[in-house]
C-alpha cells in the first residue's frame, strides 16, 4: 500500500512536471445523510498556489480535507468518486493515510501548536517519521523557512503557546515544513492574524511555491488575487437537495482571468460581493 | 478648561417612567448583593469543617499521649501495635505499612488498567461502544465498597488459594493480596472515567495537527493527547490512590485486622482505617488509651493524605503541558 505512495523517481517526476499534483473526479462528500459536496472535478497544478474561494458552508474545508484524508477523522463522513495524488488514487480503505499525510501537509485555520516547546513542536513530526539527520539543523532550517527564526532563536525551549497568534501560525507552518511534504494545504491560515502577520505568511507562500504545491482556502478576495495562480470558486447549490445546501465547483480559472473575466454568473456575483 | 458639570437634583428620577427599558429588576439587584455572601458562606462551610476535624483530632490526640503516657516519637516510630499488652504498645508503623501496602498494590492494579481503558475509550472506541461503556463504568463506580469485600471473600481469596497453594505458598483466609486486587478493581472505574473525561477534553485541533504530520493513532494517543491531559490524569490517579488509602470496608473483609509488619502479602495486615473501625466496634471503653489512640491514628492519616496531595501538586506543576 505504502509502496504506491512512495515519491516517484527523480526522472519520472521531471516527466510528470506538467501533470497536476492533485486531481478530483466526480467527488462527492457526505456527512451522514447530507451531501456536502457534489461532482467536483478539479486539477491542482504542481508548484502553483491554488486558491479555493466561496461563501461560508459551501464545502471548501471539506474539499481540502479530502486531499489528506482528514475527513477520516470525522466519524460519519463518506467520500465517493476519485481523488488522485501524483496520479495515484487516495480514496478507499487500501490507502495508507499516515504516509499520505506526511506528504500532504496541512495548516489549520486556528493556530494549534502542541503544548510543547518551540523546538519540540518542530522536531515532533520529524521524530515520528523516523528522521535520522541533524535535528537542530532541521529545526533551524524550518523556522528560517517560516520566517520565524529570528524571533524565537533565543527561546527555543519555551512553550509554543507563549508566542503571539501570528507567531504561532508561522510555527505551525514551520512544523509542517519540517516533515518535508510535497503539498501544503492551508485552511484560512490568516483569518486569525493581523495584517502584518498576514503579509508575512503571504510572502512566505510566494517563497515556498517553487518547491511546494499549495492549496489555500480564503475568504479574502484580495488575498486570493495577491497570492494565487489559479482560483477555484465553490458555491452552495440550493435547489439540488430540496432546500439543502450542497457545494458545487462553479469555476476554475487562472486567478487574473477569474477575477477580471469570470465565466459563471455566480462567480461574478460572489467576487463582486453580491452573494455570500 | 472643560465647563463644570451641571448640578443634578438629588430627587430627579433616574428612569423615565415611559422608558420601556426598565433597567435591572429589584430581584436581580438583591441577588447581586446576596449571592456573593451566600456563596462565600458555602465555601466557608468546607473550610470550617476541615478545621473542625483537625481541631478534634489534635485535641484528642494530645489527650491520648497524656493518657497512654507515651511520647510522639514512640507512637510515630513504634514497631509494635498491641493495645492489649501490658504495658500497651502504640506504634503506628504497622498500620502505616499496611495502608501503604494496600494502596500501592491497589494502584498497581488500577492505574494501568484505568489509564489504558481511558485511552481506549477516548481514542479508539467506536462511538457505539463508548456510548455503552462509559455509563456502565460510571455505574460501577457507584457500587458500595462492601460488595467488593464479599467479592474478595467469596471469589478472589478462594481463587488465590486454588492457584497458589499447589505451589506450596500458604494463603491466609484474610490476606493483603486479595485486598489489593479488589480495592484495585474497585477504583478502576473512577480512574478510567475521570481520565477519559480529561483525554476527550483535549482539543481536537491538536489531534488533527498530529495526524496531519503523518502520526499514527498510537502516536497521537500516547505522545500528544496523553501528555496534554497529563495533569488531569494525574489528578484522577491521586483521587483514586486517596480512595485506596481511605478504603475500609472492602479491606476489613479481604485483609482482616492483624496489625503487623510483614513482607508477605499473603497474610493478614491492618490499615489505619481498619484499625479505627476495629477499635470503635470493639470493647475499648470511652476515654481509655486504646479508644483515644484512634484519634492519633486519624491525625496521622490526615497528615499523610495532606502530604500526598501537596507532593503530587508539586510534581504536577513540574511536568504538565498546558493547553489553552
Ligand atoms: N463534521 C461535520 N459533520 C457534519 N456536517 C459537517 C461537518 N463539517 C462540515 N459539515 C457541513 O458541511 C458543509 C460544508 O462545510 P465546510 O466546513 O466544508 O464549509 P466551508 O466552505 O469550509 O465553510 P467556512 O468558509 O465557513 O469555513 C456545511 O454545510 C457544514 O455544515
Ligand atoms: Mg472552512
Amino acid at each position: 500500500m505504502s509502496a504506491t505512495l512512495a515519491p516517484p523517481p527523480a526522472a519520472a517526476s521531471d516527466a510528470s512536471a506538467d501533470e497536476p499534483a492533485l486531481q478530483t473526479r466526480a467527488l462527492r462528500v457526505w456527512y451522514g445523510a447530507s451531501l456536502a459536496l457534489r461532482d467536483v472535478d478539479l486539477d491542482v497544478p504542481r508548484h502553483r498556489i491554488t486558491a479555493l474561494i466561496g461563501p461560508s458552508g459551501c464545502g471548501k474545508s471539506t474539499l481540502l480535507r479530502c486531499f489528506n484524508r482528514m475527513n477520516d477523522l470525522v466519524p460519519d463522513a463518506r467520500v465517493e468518486g476519485d481523488v488522485r495524488f501524483d496520479g495515484v488514487s487516495i480514496v478507499g480503505p487500501k490507502v495508507d493515510a499516515v504516509t499520505l499525510r506526511r506528504r500532504v501537509g496541512m495548516v489549520f485555520q486556528k493556530p494549534n501548536p502542541f503544548p510543547k516547546s518551540i523546538y519540540n513542536n518542530i522536531a515532533w513530526g520529524a521524530r515520528i517519521n523516523g528522521y535520522r539527520g541533524d535535528m537542530d539543523e532541521l529545526v533551524e532550517r524550518s523556522l528560517r523557512r517560516a520566517a520565524l527564526w529570528d524571533e524565537v532563536r533565543e527561546k527555543l525551549h519555551r512553550s509554543g503557546l507563549d508566542l503571539s497568534g501570528g507567531q504561532q501560525q508561522r510555527l505551525c507552518i514551520a512544523r509542517t515544513l519540517a516533515v518535508e511534504p510535497e503539498v501544503i494545504l492551508m485552511d484560512e491560515p490568516c483569518s486569525a492574524l493581523d495584517p502584518i502577520s498576514t503579509a508575512r505568511v503571504e510572502d512566505l507562500m510566494e517563497d515556498l511555491k517553487d518547491d511546494y504545491t499549495i492549496v489555500i482556502v480564503t475568504h479574502n478576495m484580495q488575498q486570493a488575487r495577491r497570492v494565487s495562480d489559479v482560483t477555484a470558486c465553490l458555491m452552495p447549490d440550493v435547489e439540488a437537495g430540496g432546500g439543502r445546501r450542497t457545494g458545487v465547483l462553479v469555476e476554475v480559472s487562472p486567478t487574473d482571468v477569474l477575477f477580471t473575466n469570470p465565466v459563471d454568473p455566480r462567480t461574478e456575483a460572489y467576487i463582486t460581493g453580491r452573494v455570500g | 478648561m472643560p465647563p463644570p458639570l451641571a448640578n443634578t437634583t438629588p430627587d430627579a428620577p433616574l428612569l423615565d417612567p415611559d422608558d420601556p427599558w426598565r433597567g435591572q429588576s429589584r430581584l436581580s439587584a438583591v441577588a447581586e448583593f446576596v449571592a456573593p455572601i451566600l456563596l462565600a458562606l458555602c465555601g466557608l462551610v468546607t473550610v470550617l469543617t476541615t478545621l473542625g476535624i483537625l481541631a478534634v483530632l489534635v485535641v484528642q490526640s494530645v489527650e491520648f499521649f497524656a493518657a497512654a503516657g507515651i511520647g510522639v516519637g514512640d507512637f510515630l516510630f513504634g514497631l509494635e501495635l498491641r493495645p492489649g499488652a501490658r504495658p500497651p504498645r502504640f506504634g503506628v508503623l504497622p498500620l502505616v505499612w499496611g495502608t501503604f501496602l494496600i494502596a500501592f498494590g491497589a494502584s498497581c492494579v488500577a492505574l494501568p488498567i484505568g489509564l489504558l481503558s481511558a485511552i481506549y475509550l477516548s481514542e479508539y472506541a467506536p462511538r457505539g461502544v463508548r456510548a455503552v461503556l462509559k455509563p456502565t463504568l460510571e455505574l460501577l463506580a457507584g457500587v458500595p465498597s462492601i460488595v467488593y469485600g464479599y467479592l474478595a471473600l467469596l471469589l478472589v481469596t478462594p481463587a488465590l488459594k486454588a492457584a497458589l497453594e499447589p505451589l506450596g505458598l500458604r494463603v491466609d483466609h484474610f490476606n493483603a493480596v486479595s485486598a489489593c486486587l479488589v480495592v484495585g478493581m474497585m477504583i478502576v472505574p473512577s480512574v478510567s472515567s475521570l481520565s477519559e473525561d480529561v483525554l476527550s477534553a483535549v482539543p481536537q485541533g491538536l489531534r488533527e495537527a498530529a495526524y496531519g504530520l503523518g502520526a499514527t493513532k498510537f502516536e497521537v494517543s500516547t505522545r500528544i493527547v496523553l501528555p496534554a491531559g497529563l495533569s488531569g490524569v494525574a489528578a484522577a490517579f491521586i483521587l483514586a490512590v486517596g480512595r485506596a488509602v481511605g478504603e475500609t470496608m472492602a479491606v476489613v473483609l479481604a485483609a482482616g485486622t492483624m496489625a503487623r509488619f510483614t513482607l508477605n502479602p499473603l497474610t493478614s495486615v491492618e490499615t489505619m482505617t481498619t484499625y479505627i473501625i476495629q477499635v470503635v466496634g470493639g470493647e475499648a471503653s470511652y476515654g481509655s488509651p486504646k479508644y483515644l489512640s484512634l484519634f492519633a491514628v486519624g491525625l496521622t492519616l490526615f497528615a499523610i493524605t495532606l502530604a500526598l496531595n501537596v507532593l503530587s501538586n508539586l510534581v504536577l506543576r513540574r511536568y504538565r503541558e498546558v493547553y489553552r
